[in-house]
């Protein structure tokens, strides 16, 4: 059967007018529908926050749990019916400080869900205070003098936690985020998918340099597994390695051809340069890497939970309750 | 040699924590059932993670208690002690009967073992003030290393034997068939057959060594069994007895058992349990946390599974949330409890009953749950299973409570027949409410549909926000959140439980013994000794607490003076009287994290039968 966005869609969000949920809702809509899974087979389950009330707007099955253990949740639900599509949604602070916990063990199990994660850098919900993804020396309603400490940042967490996909959006490029759900739905295992998303009440700007096309054709890069990596309004720029780094090159200059720059692997187990492509954009002269980052195969936790069963139950030789009793030192009383 | 008849005698093998005293104290007891004999156990772990060896930090013990009819609990004190060193000697002897017997292994108390056991003197009998004539004591390890001469074994693993001689012993001092031993222990090692012998020689030396040696001088005993009820059995622990509860209800149920948890003493041997069978489907994750342990199980209970979660102790304040979520979003969940002392880490190996309050008030917000609480280890299977049952068919977590003394001891189980048990219908929604439907449309006992993912037509969204009652869409409406608070009161208020069964002078009690979960035994023995003594007690012991039985009142009510026993400091006596008008009980409270003590019970309840 086909699908359209609008089989995917219900009710009508509450979002602050401008809020970058409204974007990557409709681009949720839109990669469901081209992903083709029925929404009856599909479950999103998020946590709590302003992008948590996401479940709200979609015609699947759907939790909006508790504040961080979306990914727990998820896990259980995914494990205990592995035919179902679960997509996994939280914002920076559900995700990333109440449910740190769950986000690292998720990718580390390597669990089958999709991973969404709503970065504002700030609580929106709760109006106003710095959040983990929040710069050193953010001001907020809980910071009036600055943070006095250093944020996560996603990709280096993901990568950390053994993570085997990790990709990034802008919430008002729609094509650029549609793109990174397919894939992460197709990817199997562990996708986590930040999605860099304004909020216009408490953290107005936050992604400013790349939160337009004319922004991101300056400040942003555009991976593919396999594409060199180049950018710039007329893809002049690319991307080489320089000792234990990259750095950033003019093609046709210094003798620099389209061929001497980096093609992306994001297929390569190893993540170092993966880690230095998701890190960059920190106001360090690089682009923001945009799109699938990293996206290695690896065995799913799921599969290998139902592969572990079946292995076991060809092996062993009671197979219900009654033969499991006969597995006992028994005696018998006449 | 003479034969004496006992109706029940207690026996407590204690030793090192490397000496193998739960094995040998499991097959005797497995021996005594076997032919017929009522059994109880109770497993005595030590607290240290490993103390050093012949510490008295280091001492692990075993009790079990045969009957020839039957018997409650693991016994007050033992009629035989096996002391395998001197430390256990110290630490154990405090748990003899004046009068008992006592083994020990002289090899074991030598100049260095009785400085380790902090003895003053050279002469550990008499610094304890133990008759001698009331003590066997053999060169046992000696003895061991004798029997095995001849087998090539490395010393370690001839040592490791020194176990089955005390066994051999104490069965010869029971007319106990050791050919049961044997077979066990054939079963049990069936792929190391040279194990198997090697245990069954040192079996075969202990129960000789006894006949040979001190025939003259002992007395034998035998305990007939006289209130046999005939069928196959089999030797089960709670925790064992909970995981089988929740397989069976599984199957019944047509479901996947899914179990959630995070390792946990005295809880972890459920999990272990569980991870063993997945040739029976059962998918169990070790989590994260035991937060993640609990949400999971929410997961998987949303997604269409019987989903379980295991603590105990502090791990039940973690769980407390994600529990809350599943009363909000009434999806069931089975929640178990194994108690243990408290508070925070509190005593992780010992018992107690002081969750209760926890299990029933402990979150935010009205959050009405079931508690069920087991009353022995075997009654942890009918527990677990109607635990299953009552969460499927209300649509509601609920609470399993057991506590470490019936997790960790065991008993004689009948083997069960599924097909007795109750079937267990969840409310699936119907399929002719499709297009009309809504998540919190209910059925007439007031129980929420369930709706599982991959099902046409019955999308929708739970979550821990309020619902409007009719359309299920996130709700502030002050009147839809006083009803939705009231039917989900209403919906575990219907919930039918058992009456509350009075037993013992029924009629005409001049005390009713009252309460719940793990000292079922306790209680029972102690009403049974009182009868012994001439007096009119009844008992009334709580397994369903939350709904409480619909007669619950009637009974408190009736007696004229009514004691609450419980293993903390009144959890459920406060419960009973806040739904109970005018009940005002004695109570008896101990919070030691030890079994009760029946004769302390006896002495109490006495203190207010005169008072």
């Amino acid at each position: 059967m086909e699908y359209t966005a609008q089989d995917f869609k219900k009710g009508q969000p509450r979002w602050c007018p401008g809020c970058g949920d409204h974007f990557f809702l409709a681009s949720l809509h839109k990669a469901m529908a081209e992903i083709g899974v029925a929404p009856y087979n599909t479950a999103v389950i998020s946590g709590i926050g302003c992008s948590s009330r996401l479940p709200h707007y979609m015609a699947t099955y759907g939790m909006n749990t508790i504040h961080g253990r979306a990914a727990a949740i998820a896990t259980g639900c995914k494990v205990a019916n592995p035919d179902l599509t679960v997509w996994q949604v939280s914002g920076d602070g559900d995700g990333l400080a109440i449910g740190g916990n769950h986000f690292i063990h998720a990718n580390r199990r390597n669990i089958n869900l999709n991973m969404i994660l709503l970065n504002n850098r700030i609580y929106g919900l709760t109006k106003g205070q710095y959040s983990p993804t929040s710069p050193r020396g953010f001001v907020s309603k809980s910071s009036p003098y600055g943070t006095v400490e250093d944020p996560f940042r996603p990709a280096e967490l993901c990568f950390g936690a053994r993570g085997h996909f990790f990709a990034r959006a802008v919430a008002t490029d729609a094509p650029g985020t549609v793109d990174i759900l397919k894939a992460a739905y197709y990817h199997k295992g562990a996708s986590v998918c930040e999605i860099l998303q304004n909020c216009v009440i408490f953290n107005n700007g936050t992604h400013d340099a790349v939160y337009n096309k004319e922004g991101r054709a300056k400040n942003a890069i555009y991976v593919k597994h396999g594409q060199p990596l180049v950018f710039g309004e007329n893809n002049e720029f690319g991307l080489m390695q320089e000792g234990f780094g990259l750095k950033v090159v003019k093609i046709g200059e210094n003798g620099i051809t389209l061929k001497d720059i980096l093609v992306h692997d994001a297929h390569c187990q190893d993540n170092t340069l993966q880690l230095k492509l998701a890190l960059m954009g920190d106001g360090d002269g690089f682009p923001v890497a945009l799109g699938v980052i990293r996206d290695v195969e690896a065995p799913t936790y799921d599969d290998a939970v139902t592969a572990q069963i079946e292995e076991i139950k060809a092996v062993k030789k009671y197979h219900n309750f009654a033969e499991l009793l006969e597995t006992n030192d028994i005696w018998e009383v006449k | 040699m003479t034969i004496k008849e006992l109706d029940q005698v207690v026996v407590r093998f204690s030793g090192d924590s490397g000496d193998g005293m739960q094995l040998a104290g499991n097959i005797f007891s497995t021996v005594s059932a076997t032919v017929g004999n009522s059994i109880s156990t109770f497993p005595d772990y030590p607290a240290d993670i490993r103390a050093p060896q012949g510490s008295l930090t280091g001492v692990s013990g075993f009790q079990v208690h045969i009957g020839a009819g039957k018997v409650y609990t693991p016994g007050d004190e033992c009629d035989v002690l096996v002391a395998m060193n001197a430390a256990a000697l110290k630490t154990q002897l405090k748990y003899a009967k004046p009068n008992a017997t006592i083994i020990i292994d002289t090899d074991s108390f030598k100049k260095s073992d009785l400085e380790k056991a902090a003895f003053q003197t050279d002469d550990p009998l008499a610094e304890m003030g133990v008759d001698p004539d009331r003590v066997i004591a053999c060169p046992l390890t000696q003895m061991v290393k004798d029997a095995l001469a001849d087998t090539g074994m490395d010393a370690k693993a001839v040592l490791k034997c020194r176990n089955m001689f005390a066994l051999g012993l104490v069965c010869w001092l029971f007319s106990r068939d050791i050919e049961i031993a044997f077979n066990y222990l054939r079963d049990k090692f069936a792929k190391k057959p040279e194990l198997a012998q090697a245990n069954i020689k040192v079996i075969q030396a202990g129960y000789d060594y006894g006949h040979n040696t001190h025939s003259s001088a002992m007395n034998v005993y035998r305990i007939e069994s006289k209130t046999k009820e005939p069928g196959r059995y089999m030797d089960i622990t709670g925790n064992k007895a909970t995981a089988y509860g929740f397989i069976a209800a599984a199957e019944k149920a047509g479901l996947k058992l899914y179990l959630g948890s995070y390792p946990i003493t005295p809880a972890t041997d459920v999990l272990h349990e569980l991870s063993k069978h997945k040739s029976l489907g059962v998918t169990t994750v070790q989590c994260e946390d035991e937060i993640a342990g609990c949400s999971s199980a929410v997961g998987a209970s949303f997604a269409g599974a019987l989903a379980v979660t295991s603590t105990s102790g502090p791990g039940i304040c973690l769980k407390s949330e994600a529990m809350n979520l599943a009363v909000i979003m009434e999806l069931p969940l089975v929640v178990l409890d194994v108690q243990r002392g408290g508070p925070a880490t509190g005593l992780p190996t010992k018992s107690e009953q002081t969750d209760l309050l926890q299990v029933l008030f402990g979150r935010n917000g009205e959050s009405p749950m079931p508690v069920i609480a087991a009353t022995s280890p075997v009654d942890c299977f009918d527990a677990a299973y109607q635990a299953s049952k009552m969460a499927l068919e209300h649509m509601t977590p609920v609470v399993l409570l057991t506590d470490a003394f019936v997790a960790n001891g065991s008993a004689a189980f009948k083997l069960p027949n599924l097909a007795d048990y109750p079937a267990i219908n969840p409310p699936y929604v119907p399929e002719e409410l499709k297009g009309k439907w809504t998540p919190y449309m209910r059925a007439e006992n007031g129980t929420r549909y369930w709706a599982v993912p991959g099902r046409e037509g019955f999308t929708h969204i739970l979550g821990g926000l309020e619902k409007d009652s009719q359309t299920g869409a996130i709700s502030t409406n002050p009147e839809n959140h006083d009803l939705m608070t009231r039917l989900r009161q209403q919906k575990i208020d219907n919930i039918q439980v058992p009456d509350l069964e009075v037993i013992g002078d029924v009629d005409d009690a001049d005390l009713l013994i009252v309460g719940f979960g793990g000292t079922y035994g306790h209680l029972r023995a102690a009403m049974e000794e009182l009868h012994a003594q001439g007096k009119k007690v009844a008992h009334a012991h709580f397994k369903f607490i939350n709904p409480l039985p619909k007669n619950a009142a009637q009974v408190l009510t009736k007696y004229k003076k009514v004691v609450v026993a419980e293993q903390n400091m009144g959890q459920l006596a406060a419960f009973l009287r806040m739904k109970v008008d005018g009940f005002v009980p004695y109570q008896f409270n101990q919070v030691k994290g030890q079994p009760f003590v029946v004769e302390e019970l006896v002495n109490a309840f006495k203190g207010i039968l005169e008072n």
